[in-house]
């Protein structure tokens, strides 16, 4: 942003405000690169058959063997693994972008249902799967049923006064329930691994899965960027933008169904459990020590970047779930940053 | 000329509950309407039925010419809620972004001109903010933050401004500069509705009165609401006039 006032009255001087903005960005920067390599890689493990594809695929899986040696991992000259770190990196993206709006909206408790409803949805997917016997089906049914939940919490909520946290309380633990039946009942019919989906495990994510991420993440940052005024002016105060004609019913939909996609794609590294965490953590670490909105969205992206890639960090070497190990290293991030910002917890969720 | 808001006939209810009984009103361009009346006697209500926040049960609303529902143009109306101004969330936006949101209704879904930047700062300027601009919202005083919100407001280049009770929590001399300002707007053609339990402010300032209890008791000019009894049987026992002298 241009023509910056230099008296900005506040305790920090500009050339100060001048570095800070270089170094968001310069973390934006990275954050961005890694997250296209990323995508790279999903896209050529698809197309490793394809005659260009297959020289750059076969350059990837050297350079992961070159990191293994300098590491002494044995760790990136697996694909499974780029793929789990791929969704995990998009996650780091994509969680924080829409979990911005959802903080401060004070929908946090979305996330979480959400999440409890794309449990349900994994079940029936494994349903269908063993009827079906594809494969790829499982995140696809999963998916559906979260953006059938996010509607039906959408519909709720219009019901209900100030985001009414009953029903979406039973909705949270009612689809978690069928969930369980649905598993109980299938139980034996496929080899998945429930657990994974409960805890996150890098050994989760198919090729399926991290392209269904990566399709998932283009369209949250495209849905975002498209709408990123309209969903600031709702979340800032609604009634004035339903004053100015905004299409506030729509736009809240749009982000709620966003949410679904996010917890859907995030649920293979995270787990059901702490998908939610990655929606609100970063964000809230960003909003404790962010200067404008632009820059808590900036923020939030970073950390979130470094809360899954610390994450992996740990969980790759210390062979620990990665979901806990991302969500703890987030945590740590929220408490570095409430030191940074002097010890003033800001109270996001002052109801009122 | 086409009254800026035209209500006929207004009711709404809350489930059972009347909150507004057949109210018929008009607010002309340029007026300065101060609407009145105890606590819960329905003036949000009204306020809302005439910005189309709620539907009326019976009767028909009209901005600008246009029935409420089919009015399309959200730049021309400034509102600034009741809950905008108490709000002690601390959603991390600054002044330059919330003033910035005026300009969303114009902009659409394209991005904002060097035109909408330009009519962003002198709004910041014409409120007398222009050294808070990059401060955050959730760090202003009372007093600063209702500039913020009447300059998001006049970033949108609004003909009518409606303000549900803007000083609540304002200290007594910004809240005197602040309705300085709004004279100020209003002497350059903007119609302000305003909502206002402090009846001695609203009769000092407003040349327009409604006072309602969930009837409406009077509509017209300051002066003969003054010396009406609208006031009295308006009130009635359900609660106590504030009225402080400025």
């Amino acid at each position: 942003m241009s023509g910056e006032t230099p008296a900005d009255g506040g305790h920090r001087t500009r050339p100060d405000r001048g570095l800070r903005r270089t170094v968001e960005l310069v973390g934006i920067g990275i954050t961005a690169l890694v997250a296209v390599v990323m995508l790279g890689f999903v896209a050529l493990y698809w197309a490793q058959d394809l005659p260009v594809a297959s020289e750059l695929y076969g350059a990837f899986r050297s350079l992961g063997r070159g990191m293994d040696a300098a590491f002494g991992t044995n760790v990136f000259r697996h694909p499974i693994m780029w793929q789990s770190m791929a969704t995990g990196v998009l996650v780091g993206v994509v969680a924080p972008l829409v979990g911005s709006f959802l903080v401060h909206r004070e929908m946090a408790l979305i996330g979480e249902t959400l999440a409890h409803t794309a449990f349900a949805g994994v079940a029936i997917g494994i349903l269908v799967t063993s009827a079906t016997g594809w494969n790829g089906s499982l995140l696809l049914v999963a998916l559906v049923v979260g953006i059938l939940g996010a509607l039906v919490v959408q519909w709720l909520t219009e019901r209900t006064d100030a985001y009414g946290d009953v029903p979406i309380a039973i909705m949270l633990s009612g689809s978690f329930a069928v969930g369980t039946l649905i598993i109980s009942y299938g139980d034996g019919l496929t080899g998945v691994n429930i657990r994974g989906y409960l805890f996150g495990n890098l050994a989760v994510v198919t090729p399926q899965g991290a392209r269904l991420m990566g399709a998932l993440s283009l369209l949250v940052v495209a849905g975002v960027a498209l709408t990123y005024k309209q969903l600031l002016f709702i979340t800032f105060d609604e009634q004035a933008a339903r004053v100015a004609q905004l299409n506030v019913t729509g736009y809240n939909t749009l982000l709620v169904v966003l949410t679904a996609v996010v917890v859907v794609g995030a649920m293979q590294v995270l787990g059901v459990i702490l998908v939610a965490a990655m929606l609100v953590v970063p964000v809230a670490a960003a909003s404790q020590i962010a200067r404008s909105f632009r820059e808590t969205m900036y923020l939030g992206v970073i950390f979130g970047q470094l809360s899954v890639i610390g994450g992996f960090a740990v969980s790759i070497g210390l062979g620990l779930p990665s979901g806990g190990s991302i969500v703890v290293t987030a945590i740590a991030v929220y408490l570095a940053s409430i030191v940074g910002s002097g010890f003033s917890v800001k109270a996001i969720s002052a109801h009122g | 000329m086409t009254p800026i808001v035209d209500l006929d006939g207004v009711t709404f209810a809350y489930g059972d509950t009347v909150a507004v009984s057949d109210v018929s009103l008009t607010v002309d361009e340029g007026d300065f309407l101060g609407l009145v009346g105890p606590n819960g006697s329905g003036k949000t209500t009204l306020l809302h039925l005439m910005l189309g926040l709620h539907e009326p049960d019976e009767g028909s609303v009209e901005l600008f010419g246009r029935p409420v529902d089919e009015f399309d143009d959200g730049g021309r109306i400034g509102y600034v809620s009741q809950k905008a101004t108490s709000r002690g969330g601390a959603m991390p936006v600054t002044v330059r972004e919330c003033v910035t949101m005026g300009r969303f209704a114009h902009a659409g879904r394209g991005r904002l001109s060097e035109d909408d930047r330009e009519a962003v700062a002198d709004a910041i300027e014409t409120v007398g903010i222009g050294e808070l601009a990059g401060r955050l919202v959730s760090e202003l005083s009372g007093g600063q933050k209702q500039r913020a919100y009447i300059a998001r407001a006049l970033a949108s280049d609004a003909d009518l401004l409606a303000l549900d009770e803007p000083t609540v929590g304002v200290d007594a001399e910004s809240r005197d500069a602040f309705y300085a300002l709004l004279d100020e707007l209003n002497d350059e053609g903007i119609t302000i509705i305003l909502i206002e339990h402090d009846i001695g402010v609203v009769t000092d300032r407003a040349n327009r009165i409604a006072c309602i209890n969930t009837e409406l008791y009077h509509h017209g000019d300051t002066e003969s609401f003054v010396e009406s009894d609208a006031l009295a049987e308006a009130y009635g026992s359900t609660g106590q006039v504030v009225h402080h002298h400025h």
